[in-house]
C-alpha cells in the first residue's frame, strides 16, 4: 500500500517539476512547483517525518512560493514570449548534468539494496533534540547568515 | 479473531468515512445558514429586517441563492488565463475544509464496544485505551491556511483585470504579514501543553474554565483570533474585495458557481477558523452537563456571533494601517509573549 501512494507522489513530483521548469507563464509554473512540493511533502510523511512534511508546505509552499507570485505579478511579463531554439552551446549544462545523474544511478544500482528498517516515525521532542543539541552550533551559524543577509538587503534598500 | 485490512480493523475504516461525512455536512450546513444568519444578524444590529420573504423569516433564503447562482450564466473572460482561472475555486475551497482533518469535536463515542475517537485523523488504541492523533497537528492547519492564499492570488492574476490583480496582490502581502504572527500566537499555547497534537491540547484544558489556554494566554487568544480574521479576509480586513474601491477585488470577474465558490470558501474558512480557536483557547469539546460535540458546536458558534459583530461594528483598515498593525503590533507582542511564557514556565517549573 504504501509502496504504491509513494509511486503516484513520485510521479505527481517528477511530472510537476517537468512543467514548472517548462511552463512559458511564470504563474503556471509557480502553481506546478506548489503541487511538486506538496507531493514532496507527502512522500517526507511517508518515510515517518511529520515534522519535515508541515515545513515543507509552510516555508516552501506557504511562504517563500507566495512570495515569488508576488514579485511575478508585481513585474507584469505580459505575453510570455516565443522560446528561442537554443544552441548546442546552450545544450552542454544539460548534458552535464545528465552524465553525472547517469553516473551516480549508476553507482547506486550497483550496490546491493539494503533494506530500511521498520520506522514508527519521530517526535517532535527527539527532532529538536536532534537538531538544537546536536547540529546546534550549524543552526547558529545558518541564522547568523541570514541575519547578515536581511542586514545587506535592508542597506541596499535603504540607500536610495 | 476479526479481519484487518492493513493492519487495521474494518470498523476503523468505517467510522473513518462516516466522520468525514459527518465533519464534510457539518461544515457545508454552517456555510449556508452562516450566509443567512450574518444578514438576519447584521439587519438586525442596523434595525432592519434583513431576509424576510422566502420561508419563515426567510429561512429559506440560503437555498433561493444557492439554485440562482447554480443557474447564473457561466462567464469565462476571454482576455484570461484559462487554466488558472478554473483551477482557482478549487484550490480555494479545499484547504478550507481539510483543516478539520485533525480537529477533534468532541468526546470518544463507543458503538457496539468499539471506540471511536471524535477526530478524523485519529487512531483509538482499542487495548491500550489511548488516542493517537497526528503529532503535529498544530503545524498541519497552519500549513493549510497558508496554502488558502493561492486560490485568491490565481484568480486576482488569471482574470487579467486590473481590480482583481489589485486585490490578489493584497490578499497575498496580507495573509503573508498575518500569517506569522498567527504562528507566533499558538507558539506560546503549545509550550504550555509540551504537544503539537491538538488531542493533547484539549486534554490539557478539561477540568474547568480556567484551564482554557484562552485564560492563561490572553494575549495570543485575541491576536490569534484577529490574525486569522485577518488572514481569512473578513472585515475589517476584507481589503481583498474592498467593493468601495475594488469592485469586487479578487472575484470581480467570477460568475455562477465560481463566485459561489468562493464565498463558500470564505465562510468555511471562517467556521475553521471559529473551530481552530475553539480547540487551541477555549477547551475545545470540554464543558459541564452536555455531551462534547454539543460544546464544540456552541463554542464555534458563539465565535462565528462574534465575527458577524465585529463586521456590524468596524469600518475597514486603511491598507498601511493593515501593514503597521500586523508588522509593528502584532509581530512584536507575540514575541514579547514567547518570551514572557518562557520565563514564566521555567520558572514556575
Amino acid at each position: 500500500m504504501e509502496t504504491i501512494v509513494f509511486y503516484i507522489l513520485a510521479a505527481v513530483t517528477l511530472v510537476g517539476t517537468v512543467l514548472a521548469i517548462t511552463a512559458r507563464q511564470g504563474v503556471h509554473a509557480i502553481v506546478y512547483l506548489v503541487t511538486s512540493f506538496f507531493a514532496l511533502a507527502l512522500i517526507f510523511y511517508l518515510l515517518g517525518a511529520p515534522m519535515v512534511a508541515s515545513f515543507e508546505v509552510i516555508i516552501y509552499a506557504g511562504a517563500i512560493m507566495v512570495l515569488f507570485l508576488f514579485v511575478i505579478m508585481m513585474l507584469d511579463l505580459g505575453k510570455p514570449e516565443k522560446i528561442q531554439t537554443p544552441k548546442l552551446y546552450d545544450w552542454c549544462p544539460a548534458i552535464l548534468l545528465l552524465v553525472v545523474i547517469t553516473g551516480s544511478m549508476g553507482v547506486l544500482a550497483s550496490r546491493a539494496a539494503t533494506p530500511l528498517n521498520a520506522f514508527a516515525g519521530i517526535s517532535v521532542q527527539e527532532f529538536s533534540f536532534t537538531l538544537f543539541k546536536r547540529y546546534g552550533a550549524a543552526i547558529e551559524i545558518i541564522s547568523m547568515q541570514l541575519l547578515f543577509a536581511l542586514v545587506g538587503a535592508l542597506y541596499l534598500g535603504r540607500r536610495r | 479473531m476479526e479481519t484487518l485490512i492493513l493492519g487495521l480493523p474494518v470498523a476503523y475504516y468505517i467510522a473513518m468515512v462516516a466522520k468525514v461525512l459527518v465533519a464534510f455536512v457539518f461544515v457545508l450546513l454552517t456555510v449556508a445558514y452562516a450566509t443567512y444568519a450574518e444578514r438576519k444578524i447584521i439587519g438586525h444590529m442596523q434595525v432592519r429586517l434583513g431576509p424576510m420573504r422566502t420561508g419563515w423569516h426567510g429561512l429559506l433564503q440560503p437555498i433561493a441563492d444557492g439554485v440562482k447562482l447554480f443557474f447564473k450564466e457561466e462567464i469565462i473572460p476571454s482576455e484570461a488565463s484559462k487554466f488558472a482561472f478554473l483551477v482557482a475555486p478549487l484550490v480555494a475551497l479545499i484547504p478550507a475544509f481539510i483543516s478539520f482533518a485533525v480537529i477533534p469535536f468532541g468526546a470518544p463515542v463507543s458503538i457496539g464496544g468499539y471506540t471511536v475517537p471524535m477526530q478524523i485523523a485519529a487512531y483509538y488504541d482499542q487495548a491500550g485505551q489511548q488516542i493517537f492523533d497526528i503529532n503535529v497537528g498544530v503545524l498541519y492547519i497552519l500549513a493549510m491556511a497558508g496554502l488558502g492564499v493561492y486560490g485568491i492570488v490565481l484568480a486576482g492574476w488569471s482574470s487579467n483585470s486590473k481590480y482583481s490583480l489589485l486585490g490578489g496582490l493584497r490578499s497575498a502581502a496580507q495573509m503573508v504579514s498575518y500569517e506569522l504572527a498567527a504562528g507566533l500566537a499558538i507558539v506560546s499555547v503549545f509550550m504550555l501543553s509540551e504537544s503539537l497534537s491538538l488531542h493533547k491540547i484539549v486534554a490539557d484544558q478539561a477540568g474547568g474554565i480556567w484551564n482554557w489556554y484562552a485564560f492563561k494566554q490572553p494575549l495570543a487568544c485575541v491576536i490569534f483570533f484577529i490574525c486569522s480574521i485577518a488572514e481569512i479576509n473578513r472585515t475589517p480586513f476584507d481589503l481583498p474585495e474592498a467593493e468601495t474601491e475594488l469592485v469586487s477585488g479578487f472575484c470581480t470577474e467570477y460568475s455562477s458557481m465560481k463566485y459561489a465558490m468562493f464565498f463558500m470558501a470564505e465562510y468555511a474558512n471562517m467556521v475553521t477558523v471559529c473551530a481552530v480557536t475553539t480547540t487551541l483557547f477555549l477547551g475545545g469539546w470540554h464543558g459541564p452537563f452536555l455531551p462534547g460535540w454539543m460544546w464544540f458546536i456552541a463554542k464555534v458558534y458563539a465565535l462565528i456571533f462574534l465575527c458577524m459583530w465585529i463586521r456590524a461594528t468596524y469600518p475597514r483598515y486603511r491598507y498601511d494601517q493593515l501593514m503597521r498593525l500586523g508588522w509593528k503590533v502584532f509581530l512584536p507582542l507575540t514575541l514579547l509573549n514567547v518570551v514572557a511564557t518562557g520565563i514564566v514556565a521555567t520558572l514556575v517549573k
